[in-house]
């Protein structure tokens, strides 16, 4: 219950400013951050997700995997507002209906998404970058006559440590290495301080050192935020997991530790065991 | 950096080079064609004056689509329209400022007494009032550009399909101000105008007093520009351009963000057309045609986009060459413009201030990456 | 007294077909005094032996009244010359000279309209049932008289040719219209009620106008027969507005099926692709020049040099435009547009230069002039019919040669992933190639076509350029089903709305339109819905 008291301390501050849309209390009484009941979603007759239903908790940290076209990312973009849903229901927390808010009011709703393929401000420095994301009001006005708050610069130069730019916070985003732009995708996430993160294969393209510190920071990033991960390298997510879905054209095909998984037949066989 | 702190706009250097830009154009340019005498190789004749009157508008204008194209991404084939309808706006006023000195002598404009009406139709009404008229220069521009841009921003529209649209717009105010009907003059548009605030229009003074307010308006516009593409909002804008799927998911509704720039940049064009109008002396439906509006963006990419200098050197350099051109090789400027068009995105992407930079950046070589970036913006 | 001629009639007309079976070949001639009374005398006398003529029903009278009307023939107390290239007696048919002071016969109108329709009725007895129908549709129209309608009724009844017969029903109709009879008027309402044509709605109403019709009862039946024909008329003038909308579909099927190539599966915007048609037209002027200077007898058969000869030329200018220009700008559409406006804007001060400002003439073969009558109120132009002919024609080479040729399957396959196509071994650069060719190429077809119906000038492709981005908007990217139901849902709603409002205001209804519609379908009609990076 401790997790859940970070959570709820959070809502004021994501409440205080802001006239461009107030969110409903994120209201996560029920330990559940999020929930997915029978989505439905088809293209052109093709079912990416199939009836899916899936929760994740407060504070959890989820893992979810997949062959290719299992529905990952689509998945995400169901969560985000990207694709509408034919049927179903997505929920964050018990009042907040996803499937009626836009992109932005998702986002500024408190989830927040990283890209399989790292999408940062490439003509903008870093600083720029993390600033874009800070949280803050987002509206036009704000952002013509407002200026950064002692609080916000000294975040930005937090997120900088943790991601370990702090030297080239001058740099355009577009000349940073790979590995480095994920980083740096991952610290805009933080600095708009979502209750949900979504990720999508967060440490493809990096070094091993990268991908290892890249875990220590989900692992210390679950607890405070609930955090949910499409992975496909299997030792990365043996290193953060404790529990894993695992989907298989557009449904959920199993869920459990990742052991429970592993030994799981039908998963043997339509993904592992290949 | 904030909006308010206008001195932090421009450094130290380039508020000097701006100061002399002003006193240049508003103190010595009127000089030298006033009080200079006619064979002086000082003089500057009345035509230069208001062939630059002219280019300054068109400055305005390349002003304008910069902000929407170079910093938002969005490219507009239809500003034409924007700009010929501020004109049409302002030109409202002048054609009432005729009073009874048109051909048929009545209160009415010459093209209406033509078509037999009796009375000014419902959107003219107040168009006498100068205040009224200079509202709509801005009002009409902003409204249309508002309802078209929530439109086509809100279904997402991006990228060539905006152009096509735009331009479509365009394509279809050109055929509606060609009817005679629709109560603008038709063809032949407005013209002869009289006075502007009682005052005659021909007068030397008069073009001088135009054109030095063109200029003030112009660098009054270009300060706004800067300080709003060094807020906060203008690095949104950017991003937007780079990476929309970021902007909404870091919780920036890019809706609101493109509709402001976009509604703000036809305003602009509205001014621009009002500028231009009692310059020029007329005002016609060809100003809307699609043509026109592309040539502005070849403007902006000539002198360099996602600057807000390029475009103003990319309307002068091409209109300079415009004028040059088609008195001393008619045939041929067609072909100039055309070959402008492809070697500029062939071979400027940046326009010429990019190449300028490009050159800049050569002789500081050696000089810290970081700052070197600075140099660049 | 009408009454009595039909009487006299009924036993008259088995001798009269007997007559004319015998005569018809002989020279039947005029007798002397009647040339002298149509030649001679009053206005009055004169029709009224022309209404003697018609009754005789005799052919031979046909030449004599045809140089009447043509004002050939003079006269001198008894005595009538007939002036052509030399003088004749136009009674003995003896070479003459002809007296100083011979006098004119002089035709009014009415006497020149009577002697039109006499000439009309007497070609009904001709043995070509062409030119009996020309004849019959010639009297629709003209003055009733009593004398055609004699001879009218009489060939009407052995008239073996079902179009002659129906039209001459018309004519008779129209003329027993103004009879005393009552039931041989409701009789005639009933058959002019059959016509849906302007013309019988104008005797119909005309006959309710003062002081035409008294009786209430065929009153009645002319107003009913009125309401009938205008709502006939009225599905005639829909069909003529589908067919036009339809012809103008087409076209701009032609002009947006290039631009779904190069737009919908290169990603390229092309504003030259106007210019491209405008070079189509112009090579279909040349075609058509080469023919009347070398070849004048096969003039009619110029287009078929033309097709081929438009496609190559515009063909090669795109395919020299993709190595110069657009090779460079792939990936980024925006360059590409503003690069081809360039291109556009060359082309077309190119034409200026060679060909002049003005427009030229290019004539349409003998075989394409012409029409298809459905009805009084309902023609299909012959090139309107063979535009759209042609642009099925050009669609299914189109969709044969995308999706059953290697070329076809290439530019599929660099349509969809570019870097893998080429790591297959696919000459990528060639295919974009050959691609902007093929586009630029259906954009010549497109200008041969036409030059058929419009005026071949340099900015002939600036006036379909917003158009054809229309369809290519509508109809959505790179699809060529979406493109041909956009192409024909424009044409036919633009020209529905043209008969509302005028060309103008349905042209800004129509863009109002498609700007709606994104809003409902932002991938237009068509697109493929699917997961999208970005």
């Amino acid at each position: 219950m401790a997790e859940l008291s970070i959570v709820e301390a959070e809502i004021p501050s994501s409440q205080a400013k802001g006239p461009m849309y107030q969110p409903d209390v994120l209201d996560t009484r029920h330990g559940v951050i999020l929930y997915m009941e029978d989505i439905t979603v088809s293209f052109d007759g093709f079912r990416a997700l199939n009836n899916l239903s899936l929760a994740i908790d407060v504070g959890e940290l989820r893992c979810i995997i997949g062959p290719n076209g299992a529905g990952k990312t689509t998945l995400q973009d169901v969560i985000t507002g990207k694709t509408r849903p034919d049927s179903g229901s997505v929920f964050f927390g018990q009042t907040i209906n996803c499937s009626k808010l836009s992109e932005p009011q998702i986002a500024q709703a408190g989830i927040g998404r990283k890209f399989q393929k790292p999408t940062v401000f490439e003509q903008h420095t870093v600083y720029e970058n993390l600033e874009l994301a800070i949280k803050a009001d987002k509206g036009i006005w704000n952002s013509l006559f407002g200026s950064l708050t002692g609080y916000q610069k000294d975040r930005i130069n937090e997120i900088l440590e943790t991601i370990n730019l702090t030297s080239s916070f001058k740099s355009r985003a577009g000349l940073l290495s790979h590995g480095q732009k994920q980083w740096l995708e991952i610290g805009m996430l933080l600095a708009q301080e979502p209750s949900l993160l979504l990720l999508d294969e967060p440490v493809a393209g990096m070094t091993d050192y990268e991908t290892e510190r890249t875990a220590e920071l989900l692992n210390s990033l679950a607890g405070k935020h609930s955090l949910m991960v499409v992975e496909h390298d299997m030792d990365f997510v043996n290193s953060i997991a404790r529990k894993v879905t695992v989907l298989h054209q557009g449904s959920v095909l199993a869920e459990g530790t990742m052991d429970e998984v592993q030994n799981n037949e039908q998963v043997i066989e339509v993904y592992l065991g290949r | 950096m904030n909006f308010k702190s206008i001195s932090g706009l421009y450094d130290s250097r380039s508020w000097t080079y701006l100061g002399i830009a002003v006193a240049f154009l508003c103190l010595i340019f009127p000089a030298m064609n006033l009080l200079t005498p006619v064979d002086s190789l000082f003089h500057i004749s009345d035509y230069t004056v208001a062939l630059s009157g002219k280019i300054l508008c068109y400055a305005i204008v390349a002003l304008a689509i910069d902000l929407v194209w170079g910093y938002t991404g969005i490219l507009s084939l239809g500003h034409g329209l924007f700009f010929a309808i501020g004109g049409y706006a302002f030109g409202m006023y002048l054609m009432r400022q005729i009073g009874l000195d048109g051909s048929y002598h009545s209160n009415l404009p010459d093209f209406m007494v033509f078509l037999d009406w009796k009375a000014y139709p419902w959107y003219w009404k107040f168009t006498d009032h100068l205040w009224y008229a200079l509202f709509l220069v801005v009002a009409v521009p902003g409204v249309l550009a508002f309802i078209f841009g929530f439109f086509a921003f809100r279904s997402r529209i991006k990228g060539v399909y905006f152009s096509i649209i735009t331009q479509a717009m365009t394509y279809a105010f050109m055929l509606l101000f060609f009817r005679n009907e629709t109560g603008f003059g038709g063809n032949n548009g407005f013209t002869d105008f009289k006075r502007l605030m009682g005052y005659s229009i021909t007068t030397p003074h008069m073009r001088l007093f135009l054109f030095v307010l063109t200029c003030v308006t112009l660098i009054s516009l270009l300060i706004v520009s800067r300080a709003i593409v060094n807020s906060k909002f203008g690095r949104v804008l950017t991003a937007i351009r780079d990476a929309e799927s970021r902007v909404m998911f870091s919780g920036y509704n890019p809706l609101h963000y493109k509709l402001a720039i976009w509604t703000f940049s036809a305003m602009v064009c509205g001014i621009a057309g009002a500028l231009y109008v009692p310059q020029v002396g007329i005002i016609n439906p060809s100003e809307m045609s699609p043509s026109n509006s592309i040539e502005i963006a070849i403007w902006a990419a000539v002198g360099g986009r996602g600057t807000l200098i390029g475009p103003l050197l990319g309307a002068g350099i091409v209109n300079g060459l415009k004028s040059y051109f088609t008195e001393a090789f008619p045939e041929y400027w067609l072909y100039f413009l055309g070959l402008l068009f492809i070697l500029s995105t062939l071979y400027l992407p940046k326009g010429v201030v990019g190449l300028i930079n490009q050159l800049k950046e050569k002789k500081l070589i050696k000089m810290d990456p970081a700052n070197k970036l600075e140099e660049v913006k | 007294m009408i009454k009595t001629q039909l009487a006299m009639m009924k036993i008259l007309y088995p001798v009269a077909v007997f007559l004319l079976l015998v005569h018809a070949t002989q020279s039947w001639a005029l007798t002397p005094e009647q040339k002298l009374n149509l030649a001679t005398g009053d206005n009055d006398s004169r029709i009224t032996a022309l209404g003697k003529v018609s009754e005789s029903g005799d052919v031979s009278a046909i030449a004599y009244l045809q140089s009447l009307d043509d004002d050939a023939i003079k006269f001198k107390g008894n005595q009538l010359f007939l002036v052509g290239d030399s003088v004749t007696d136009a009674i003995t048919g003896k070479s003459v000279t002809l007296p100083d002071d011979a006098e004119d016969v002089v035709n009014n109108n009415q006497m020149r309209s009577e002697l039109d329709a006499t000439i009309a009725a007497l070609k009904l007895f001709s043995k070509d049932p062409k030119v009996r129908l020309e004849s019959a549709k010639a009297l629709i129209g003209t003055d009733p008289s009593e004398g055609r309608l004699t001879l009218i009724k009489r060939v009407e009844k052995t008239e073996t040719d079902e179009a002659v017969k129906a039209t001459l029903a018309q004519v008779s109709a129209s003329i027993e219209i103004n009879s005393p009879n009552k039931d041989t008027r409701m009789a005639a309402v009933a058959k002019l009620k059959e016509g849906a044509n302007p013309n019988n709605k104008e005797i119909l109403a005309s006959r309710l106008e003062g002081d035409g019709e008294k009786d209430p009862e065929v009153r009645l039946a002319i107003q009913a027969a009125l309401n009938s024909i205008e709502s006939q008329m009225a599905v005639y003038d829909k069909i003529g507005q589908a067919f036009t909308g339809l012809s103008l579909g087409s076209i701009l099927l032609l002009a947006a099926l290039g631009l779904a190539v190069t737009y919908g599966l290169m990603g390229v915007i092309n504003m030259a692709h106007g210019e491209m048609m405008m070079i189509g037209a112009y090579a279909t002027y040349l075609a058509q020049t080469f023919f009347q200077r070398f070849l004048p007898g096969y003039f009619d058969w110029y287009l078929l040099l033309a097709v081929p000869f438009a496609f190559v030329v515009t063909a090669a200018i795109g395919i020299v435009i993709e190595r110069l220009v657009l090779r460079h700008l792939y990936g980024r559409p925006l360059e590409t547009l503003l690069a081809t406006w360039g291109v556009s804007l060359i082309l077309m001060q190119l034409v200026r230069t060679v060909f002049g400002a003005q427009n030229v003439e290019v004539e349409n073969p003998v075989w394409m002039s012409g029409g298809v009558q459905l009805a009084a109120n309902l023609i299909l132009p012959n090139n309107r019919i063979c535009i759209i002919a042609f642009a099925i024609a050009v669609l299914i080479m189109m969709w044969l040669l995308i999706t059953k040729t290697r070329l076809g399957l290439f530019i599929r396959a660099v349509t969809q992933n570019r870097g893998m196509a080429s790591c297959t071994g696919v000459n990528t650069s060639k295919v974009d190639a050959m691609a902007f060719g093929l586009g630029s190429g259906i954009a010549g077809l497109a200008g041969v076509a036409l030059s058929q119906i419009g005026n071949v000038g340099p900015a002939l492709g600036q006036s379909y350029i917003v158009d054809s981005f229309m369809v290519v908007v509508l109809g959505g990217v790179g699809q060529l089903a979406g493109a041909v139901y956009a192409a024909l849902g424009l044409g036919i709603v633009s020209k529905f709305l043209e008969g509302i409002a005028g060309a103008v205001l349905a042209k800004i209804f129509v863009l109002v339109i498609i700007i709606v519609f994104i809003q409902k379908r932002p991938q237009g009609l068509f697109a493929f819905k699917g997961r999208s990076l970005d």
